[in-house]
């Protein structure tokens, strides 16, 4: 099949009802998230907030867990605190390695 | 097709009881998650898992791959399902939620037909992985996806789709390119969603990226980090010249401005100094050496009581 090109457009940022829509969640998911600290969207009310690339990716990734592993929101922000310490560590292991 | 024996990739016995699975499904699943477990295999396991868990966990599944039976050894590659196999078999369970397809045995055997696939929303999500240069430059991408398709007499194959994907300059790990209308086209009929690539970067041998910053260890010899000065250090966008102060210690982070990913404003590029003793393999190497040790007082285990 002879490969069609598209237009293309970067996510800059989406408001609640897209986040939702854009990983499958419903509200309540995405605002325990926020209160958990795992999103930080700007705007002070809900209607208002808008997530950045950043938040995005993270609410793909909670999602993620909380679907194929049925981690909730807390343990979210859990396993992801733990998972970029993790990071830290293995880069500094790295380093040592090699040096 | 090849046959896939799910028992087997759940390491449960063919008469396990429907706990077990369960059990043997999440304890794989934990193991292999690809947002928890980083190395290259995760994410096929995770698949084969998810895949062999799919059909198990529902009886009238497991009760159809049963019926189907192994295939007898050499015939790996050629399995076609006995005549009349789903005759008698009604698949009531609603499909994987996910939108990414499964191996062309599930896909033609369990897929309900009909089915929207990826549940009411026809958005697709995939994953694009970039060279952190392509970021600097921008990059074209052809990526093939396989989707299933219905033919026309209602049995459901999986297809490549090629879709050309022009990366703009300035993308960053995290973010989504998004295609209008490039989602799946419903099984049933209906608009396509959009398609969405989540970017990601290769692992580098040097520079790694967060946000616009990038790092990156910068290894200097003894004197170059005791006497400071410019340094050649190498950036995706070419080599530049950077300063090192005088009595530059190990470990030591220098800025370059605007030298990281660019943007508005463009990033930043942090070189962490490491410090790197020649090996001494001459005479003339080795009497300069001898003469520091002399005539440098330097006790280098003073803070440790040494």
């Amino acid at each position: 099949m002879k490969p069609a090109t598209v237009q293309t457009a970067v996510v800059v940022s989406l408001s609640l009802e897209e986040l939702c829509r854009f990983c499958h969640a419903d509200r309540n998911w995405v605002i325990e998230l926020v209160e958990h600290g795992v999103l930080e969207p700007e705007g002070a009310t809900i209607q208002s907030w808008q997530f950045h690339s950043v938040s995005i990716a993270r609410a793909k990734k909670a999602r993620r867990l909380n679907q194929d592993l049925g981690v909730n929101a807390a343990g979210v922000a859990l396993v992801l605190d733990l998972l970029a310490e993790r990071e830290e560590m293995l880069r500094r292991l790295a380093v040592l390695d090699d040096g | 097709m090849e046959y896939r024996d799910y028992y087997k990739i759940l390491g449960i016995a063919p008469d396990a009881e429907s706990s077990d699975i369960k059990r043997a499904f999440r304890k794989l699943a934990r193991k292999y998650h690809p947002d928890i477990n980083t190395s290259p295999e995760a994410e096929a396991m995770f698949k084969d898992v998810n895949e062999a868990y799919e059909v198990l966990k529902d009886p009238e599944r497991r009760a159809a791959y049963d019926q189907l039976g192994k295939p007898g050894p050499g015939s790996h590659d050629g399995f076609r399902p006995p005549p009349g196999w789903e005759g008698g078999f009604e698949f009531t369970g609603g499909g994987p939620e996910s939108t990414e397809a499964f191996s062309d045995f599930f896909e033609s055997l369990f897929r309900r037909r009909g089915q929207p696939f990826g549940g009411s929303s026809a958005d697709q999500h995939a994953r694009l992985q970039l060279d952190i240069e392509d970021a600097f430059r921008g990059a074209t991408r052809v990526l093939t996806l396989r989707v299933p398709q219905a033919a026309a007499d209602g049995s459901v194959h999986l297809q490549d789709r090629s879709i050309t994907v022009h990366v703009p300059k300035g993308i960053l790990e995290g973010q989504h390119i998004r295609l209008p209308g490039q989602g799946l086209a419903p099984l049933g009929g209906g608009g396509a969603g959009d398609l969405f690539l989540e970017v990601s970067f290769a692992p580098h041998p040097v520079y790694r990226a967060d946000g616009r910053d990038l790092y990156l260890d910068l290894p200097v010899a003894p004197w170059e980090a005791a006497l400071g000065g410019k340094v050649m250090m190498p950036t995706p966008d070419g080599k530049v010249a950077l300063t090192v102060p005088a009595n530059a210690r190990s470990g030591q982070k220098l800025r370059l401005k605007g030298k990281g990913l660019p943007g508005t404003p463009p990033g930043d590029i942090y070189a962490t100094l490491r410090i790197v003793n020649p090996k001494v393999a001459t005479e003339e190497a080795r009497r300069v050496f001898e003469q520091m040790a002399r005539e440098v007082p330097f006790n280098p285990r003073a803070g440790i009581g040494g």
